[in-house]
């Protein structure tokens, strides 16, 4: 498995400096990344247990636009801090990959991930769509242990990981009264991460007998789904090693 | 001094201005006419094309925006022979199902199809493979779809989802699709879901939610 991801850093790392200017340093050859094993060798700490945050769009990049002029990446970087500081605050580490209103483009998303060597990478999207929240998984096929992949279905090798991780977060959404659907989909960067992934995309709630009708933008409603999320990669945390 | 004759050539040659502006307009109206005619005829195109043809009852996978699924709707409508034509009216109808007043789906679009065509299915461009022997619709969508799309991972993945089970539903030949937007390959239809892939056209009609297939999302 190190030289499935292996290749698929490298394939960043190419692309990335193929987007940058032709007199910019070769960045630096990162360290080979290795899966994250179910024990680390004896007397060896195990693997660190790492969150990717990916707020979702960016810059000129807008993303949606949810109603009354406000844009999906702003949401999408709300939310992100928030979660970033809950998990913090939870002592899980975290890697974001966008901390402003910057242009980040995808393959330096799926780089940043992989690097980070997440034990979960959660892309934060909004939308004015449908009710409660959208958990979307790579719409890959799961393979096994193949040694060379290419960028584009990276994660492929994580696919079924990464269905465990949406399941914990259903059931944690499901917990806390948040309506939730759960779908495939082949939206940028998440076939290139080599984690277990979870596209997590609020909606509006929408008001029936359980729930309180609550725009994405609502405080509380973003609070109640970062607690959520916060509370399944509590769990995972437990469970990503089996 | 003006002469008779240059009043009589003067009055002669207002009198056939006049005469020949009126031919104009003339002209110009029955011109605008015929235009307004024609396009009057190209906009129900999809469904002219049907026109004359024996009925067949055919079934839409309809999307549900709220509980994020799709939910099969029969019809009995008029299909063309050409196959071609008949991917188009299939698609013209469920474009027709979003426009719906109280749809589940909505997007306010007059015509959302430009064209489809058919390829042999190419091994291996799908991923996941395909099956031997199908064939690659290319869908042509107009720019009006694409700009009507309500932005977002679940919209544009139902829209896509709605359109590939469908087609496949009704010809089963059809494996795999693939998404233009006004002839040009585009990275995504609304920001979102990816269109420079090609997608398999029975993973839809599979897939969780799909009325008669399985549960529903929550």
């Amino acid at each position: 498995m190190r030289w499935i991801e292996a290749m698929a850093v490298g394939v960043a790392v190419a692309a990335g400096w193929w987007q940058q200017s032709p007199q910019a340093e070769l960045p630096q050859a990162p360290a080979v990344p290795s899966m994250p094993t179910a024990a680390g060798p004896p007397g060896v700490q195990g693997p660190r247990f790492v969150v990717v945050v990916d707020a979702a769009h960016g810059g000129s990049d807008t993303g949606a636009r949810i109603g009354g002029g406000i844009l999906e990446k702003d949401i999408t970087l709300g939310v992100s801090a928030r979660l970033r500081s809950t998990l913090h605050a939870h002592g899980i580490d975290v890697v974001t990959t966008r901390q402003a209103d910057t242009d980040v483009l995808p393959v330096s998303r799926g780089e940043t991930a992989n690097r980070a060597h997440g034990a979960a990478c959660l892309i934060i999207h909004a939308t004015a769509t449908g009710s409660g929240v959208h958990l979307f998984t790579s719409s890959l096929s799961a393979t096994g242990n193949t040694r060379f992949l290419p960028w584009q279905t990276a994660q492929s090798a994580y696919v079924t990981q990464s269905l465990k991780l949406e399941s914990e977060i259903d059931s944690a959404l499901a917990h806390a009264e948040i309506p939730v659907s759960l779908g495939r989909a082949s939206v940028e960067p998440m076939d290139s991460m080599t984690c277990p992934e979870v596209a997590v995309e609020m909606a509006p709630l929408v008001g029936g007998h359980v729930t309180e009708a609550r725009p994405v933008t609502d405080a509380i409603y973003q609070k109640s789904v970062v607690d959520a999320v916060t509370a399944a990669l509590e769990q995972w945390r437990s469970d990503w090693k089996q | 001094m003006i002469t008779t004759l240059q009043k009589s050539l003067f009055f002669a040659m207002l009198a056939a201005s006049v005469v020949m502006a009126a031919y104009l307009i003339r002209l110009r109206n029955r011109a605008e006419d015929r235009l307004q005619a024609q396009v009057a005829a190209a906009a129900p195109a999809a469904m002219g094309e049907s026109a004359g043809n024996p009925n067949k009852v055919v079934t839409l996978y309809v999307p549900n925006d709220l509980d994020d699924s799709l939910t099969t709707v029969e019809r009995n409508i008029p299909l063309p022979v050409d196959e071609n034509a008949q991917a188009r009216v299939l698609l013209e109808n469920l474009i027709e199902a979003y426009r719906a007043p109280g749809a589940t789906h909505p997007m306010s679009v007059a015509t959302g199809i430009n064209d489809v065509y058919f390829l042999a299915a190419s091994e291996g461009r799908g991923q996941g493979g395909a099956g031997a022997g199908g064939q690659t619709a290319v869908v042509d969508l107009t720019g009006a779809l694409a700009a009507a799309q309500p932005s977002g991972i679940e919209p544009e993945t139902l829209t896509l989802l709605s359109m590939l089970a469908t087609l496949h539903a009704n010809l089963p030949r059809v494996t795999q699709v693939h998404f233009l937007v006004d002839g040009q390959s585009r990275e995504t239809l609304a920001g979102h879901a990816d269109l420079t892939r090609t997608y398999l056209a029975g993973d839809a009609e599979r897939r969780p939610g799909a009325a008669g297939v399985g549960g529903a999302g929550r």
